[in-house]
């Protein structure tokens, strides 16, 4: 039963992928064209550049594709529900403990230790977007080239960045804006 | 708060507009829910939101998912949770689909490619803006520990590479030891 199939192989995706997003990868890679024969990997590599394309967690876009591919639009619904099955009973369980507990001064010193690495770890994210935006594809911390700085890009950050904080604009109108700057720069010129 | 139908259509629509315009996956949206409930609507503090991303970073599954779960149940119960899911999941559902159709025509338009390329700076100035508002706050806290774990978990982060569910596994044992033993056995405050 093909449906049972992708539901528990994107069960599996979603229960093991901790750390999220990339950590998925490898796991999507193994199951997708290694356990099931449902992408090449010329297919796998086409969907990595979708998923960078477009909006959304790389599990989830990965579950539509595949899904899709191999089952229709069926397909896609029971991958997408299969890989946030675990999410929801985890996330649910660990919800009622935390609120049932947070007031508690033991909870309270954990929690206290983990929100400044929280931030950290948001930071990081952000820092190889920010890399990303400022340089080009491949930009890491350790192969920065100045010569593939990207001028109009870091502009646009800049004055995205001013207009945030100046005068609280909602972030979606400012990406859709910078959006239709970029079709300006880079589609027409 | 109400909660009356305009209070769940707008936590509904908070998440899907979220999942729909962000690109970068989890740790971009995240950032932006954040904005979103905490800034914005001023449904959930600061504190409170950071406890709620720690501890969803330490579940399995896309962080995106797995944060709008937590954000839902919090505000709305388990029925809040189902529609942030739902709204999250949504997105990536119906744009996935579309393209898997004609995926090679979408990826080598060059009109979306400059799109694209230029939300990626607004992306970017959007992060940066939670970022130095969220780095802050910790600073103003003026709480020398909170600041030391931020330093050295940005460092593990960034340089070192550490898994992000194990610096939230140690940072949270860190502070649990910190605060309920050294600080009650004979440090200060």
């Amino acid at each position: 039963m093909i449906y049972l199939e992708i539901f528990w192989s994107f069960f599996q995706i979603g229960l093991f992928s901790i750390g999220g997003g990339y950590a998925a990868l490898p796991l999507i890679e193994n199951q997708v064209t290694k356990v099931h024969d449902w992408l090449t990997m010329a297919e796998f590599a086409d969907l990595l550049t979708i998923s960078q394309m477009t909006p959304g967690p790389i599990a989830l876009n990965a579950s539509t594709f595949v899904g899709t591919k191999v089952a229709g639009l069926p397909g896609a619904v029971i991958a997408t529900v299969g890989c946030i099955t675990p999410s929801c009973i985890i996330v649910l369980i660990l919800a009622y403990f935390y609120f049932k507990y947070k007031n508690l001064s033991s909870i309270q010193g954990i929690l206290k230790g983990l929100r400044p690495a929280v931030v950290s770890l948001i930071a990081s994210a952000g820092l190889s977007i920010l890399l990303l935006a400022m340089f080009n594809e491949e930009t890491t911390l350790n192969n920065i080239q100045l010569l593939d700085i990207n001028i109009p890009s870091i502009i646009m950050v800049a004055l995205g960045l001013f207009i945030l904080r100046k005068y609280k604009t909602d972030p979606i109108l400012v990406m859709i804006g910078t959006g239709l700057v970029g079709i300006i720069i880079y589609g027409i010129f | 708060m109400e909660k009356n139908l305009k209070f769940y259509w707008t936590l509904f629509i908070s998440t899907f507009s979220l999942s729909a315009f962000t690109i970068g996956g989890g740790y971009v949206i995240v950032p932006l829910m954040r904005k979103k409930f905490v800034e914005e609507l001023k449904w959930i503090d600061e504190e409170e939101m950071l406890n709620l991303v720690a501890i969803c970073q330490s579940a399995p599954g896309p962080i995106a998912v797995n944060t709008s779960i937590m954000v839902g149940y919090r505000l709305a119960g388990l029925f809040g949770a189902l529609l942030t899911t739902i709204g999250t999941v949504l997105p990536p559902l119906i744009i996935i689909t579309i393209i898997a159709k004609f995926y090679t025509a979408f990826k080598e338009n060059t009109i979306v490619n400059a799109l694209l390329l230029g939300m990626r700076a607004g992306v970017a100035a959007v992060i940066l803006d939670v970022i130095i508002k969220m780095t802050d706050n910790i600073i103003k806290s003026k709480n020398l520990i909170s600041l030391a774990i931020m330093i050295v978990a940005f460092i593990a982060a960034v340089i070192i590479d550490v898994n992000a569910a194990l610096i939230i596994v140690l940072s949270g044992a860190f502070g649990g030891f910190y605060y309920n033993y050294f600080k009650k056995a004979g440090g200060t405050e």
